[in-house]
């Protein structure tokens, strides 16, 4: 009989077999982008603050504004005056502030130095930013436009076609424009120092980018400063597409362009990445 | 091609403001073994090795990984070679098996992640808990295993066992002879003597930027001084007889209370005509000991100052 012989002792626990042997090699870049776009984005949704700036406050914006109505709003509804400021908002909100603030931290604890040692080429590095850049701000624009509709928003496109081209034509301007100061602020200033000054263009720039007030408010002289600053033009480019079904005209086409044209020249002129 | 070098660095020269961290260094990493940089903390060695990593210029001299320039080949050479930085790397917010898969992604036929993880002690909460709350020892298992997911023939391990305990330093070690069996080129700084001699099949001693001795551990402590011979037997006993028996050059004394040191070049005859006269005596000698020089005696003769970190 077996009944009464004792158990065989456990073996002692196995190391996984790893199999170290070299084989080198590069990812598929569609790869890479795919685990760098992930990545960033599972940050920025994880992040408290950053979910606080790119979503809870636009939103909050929008619904004070339009419940208070203590804005002057050009005759028109406050909501429809506020949804392409918010919209504008949103952009400069991702692209540049949050984007400044994470960039500058990943620089400080190191991150870019040990990512540049892998084969991560640096552009799938910055693709991957932007992609997860473009994604926020798509879940930006579907909840403001809800929020905003449910709040009685009236939109008038010049037609569907026109409208999304001249939509797309200033979200990319604003957030090339905006990734660019954003990342030449990053990559030149420490992360302290990012920070602060992020959150502080951020409050000037939502005071004076027409976003909750139209500019005809402020003085005369700070009104010029504001028109050719990239906030102002977005809101006001997105305002005449979204509110009087016009195209945006020139002015914030031209202004926006020569701040993504500067801003992306001069963060990859000085951007360091340690 | 058949590369026998991994890694050469000749007259490797660096310098920051006024100081110069690397001031005419020279080596090489032959290919399949382990070499360890040991020196005292500001000796050079970080910034030596983030030159090979192609993060730093050199002002002078001339560095090869792999027979490439880590600046200028730094594309190709990036997805061949694996990097252990001193701290940091990670994004604070990033769980530990999240950042294992974001490296794994950049590489052709990595590691699993999940194995990995689980080879260093990391599988379980820890791979769920951000980098930023990981204790020193769990960043530095975390790193190690971010330089080897991707499967490279030559890593570079800045300080692999610093902070670790006991335990994590002995499998870290065991990891890294796993890998010179497997075939990988690895090249790791320290300023623990132990580790280098456990290690290391030819150590690179560094000092204020300079390489002051290189060669195997046996090489390193075999040559010059003598060693010693220490036991313990009853006082009284008659050293010139002894003295008489060994190699010229010897000496023999005792120290209070039965305490004999015989110093001189140790080998077999050596120790055998020691015990022939113990016996002689009609003692048997204790505590007997041969000490040999260890890497640690070998730094300070050759700098005049302990190792310590």
């Amino acid at each position: 009989m077996t009944a009464t012989t004792q158990p065989a002792p456990a073996p002692p626990p196995a190391r996984p077999a790893l199999d170290l042997r070299p084989a080198p090699g590069a990812a598929p870049v569609g790869r890479m982008l795919a685990g760098q776009t992930r990545m960033e984005l599972t940050l920025n949704l994880r992040h408290g603050e950053s979910v606080l700036l790119t979503l809870l406050i636009p939103v909050g914006l929008l619904v004070f504004f339009s419940a208070v109505d203590v804005l002057p709003a050009d005759g028109r509804d406050a909501v429809d005056f506020l949804v392409p400021g918010v919209l504008a908002l949103a952009v400069m909100s991702t692209a540049f502030t949050g984007q400044a603030i994470a960039t500058g931290f990943e620089r400080r604890y190191g991150v870019l130095k040990r990512l540049g040692a892998t084969p991560l080429p640096r552009w799938v590095l910055l693709a991957g930013k932007t992609l997860a850049v473009l994604a926020i701000m798509l879940i930006q624009a579907v909840l403001l436009c809800a929020v905003g509709l449910a709040l009685g928003w009236d939109p008038r496109l010049p037609g569907v076609a026109a409208g999304i081209g001249w939509l797309l034509l200033l979200v990319v301007l604003g957030t090339a424009a905006f990734s660019g100061l954003g990342l030449l602020m990053a990559g030149t200033l420490r992360a302290e120092a990012t920070l602060a000054a992020a959150n502080g263009v951020y409050l000037l720039l939502l005071l004076v980018g027409g976003v909750v007030f139209p500019l005809t408010e402020l003085p005369g002289w700070l009104r010029a400063v504001a028109e050719v600053l990239p906030t102002a033009a977005l809101s006001k480019g997105l305002r005449s597409v979204l509110a009087d079904g016009v195209g945006p005209g020139v002015g914030p086409v031209v202004v926006l362009a020569c701040w993504a044209v500067a801003a992306v020249g001069l963060a990859a002129r000085f951007f360091r990445w340690e | 091609m058949s590369q026998t070098q991994a890694v050469e660095v000749v007259d490797l020269v660096k310098t920051y403001g006024q100081t110069r961290a690397v001031a005419g260094m020279s080596f090489g990493v032959a290919t399949g073994t382990v070499t360890a940089l040991l020196g005292p903390n500001g000796a050079g060695k970080t910034t030596t090795v983030e030159i090979c990593e192609g993060f730093r210029r050199p002002d002078a001299g001339t560095v090869r990984v792999l027979g490439l320039d880590p600046v200028a080949d730094g594309a190709a050479l990036r997805p061949r070679v694996g990097v252990m930085l001193q701290s940091g790397g990670m994004y604070p917010g990033a769980r530990a098996h999240e950042m294992l898969r974001l490296v794994a992604a950049h590489h052709a036929s990595p590691l699993d992640p999940d194995l990995l993880l689980e080879r260093v002690g990391l599988l379980g909460s820890a791979a769920r808990t951000p980098f930023r709350r990981l204790s020193g020892g769990q960043q530095q298992r975390l790193s190690l295993a971010m330089a080897i997911v991707g499967r490279p023939e030559l890593v570079f391990l800045d300080e692999p066992t610093a902070g670790l305990d006991v335990r994590a330093r002995h499998d870290t070690w065991d990891l890294i002879e796993e890998l010179r069996a497997s075939g990988v080129t690895v090249v790791l700084t320290t300023h623990a003597m132990d580790e280098a001699e456990r290690l290391a099949d030819h150590v690179v001693i560094v000092n204020r930027g300079r390489v002051v001795a290189a060669g195997s551990p046996a090489e390193l402590t075999k040559g010059g001084a003598d060693g010693e011979l220490r036991f313990r037997a009853p006082s009284g006993l008659d050293l010139s007889q002894l003295l008489a028996a060994l190699p010229p050059g010897a000496q023999a004394s005792e120290r209070a209370g039965g305490h004999y040191v015989v110093r001189g070049t140790i080998d077999p005859p050596f120790l055998a005509a020691v015990t022939a006269w113990c016996a002689g005596n009609g003692v048997l000698p204790s505590d007997l000991r041969v000490e040999q020089r260890s890497l640690e005696d070998v730094f300070v003769e050759l700098t005049g100052s302990e190792l310590a970190p």
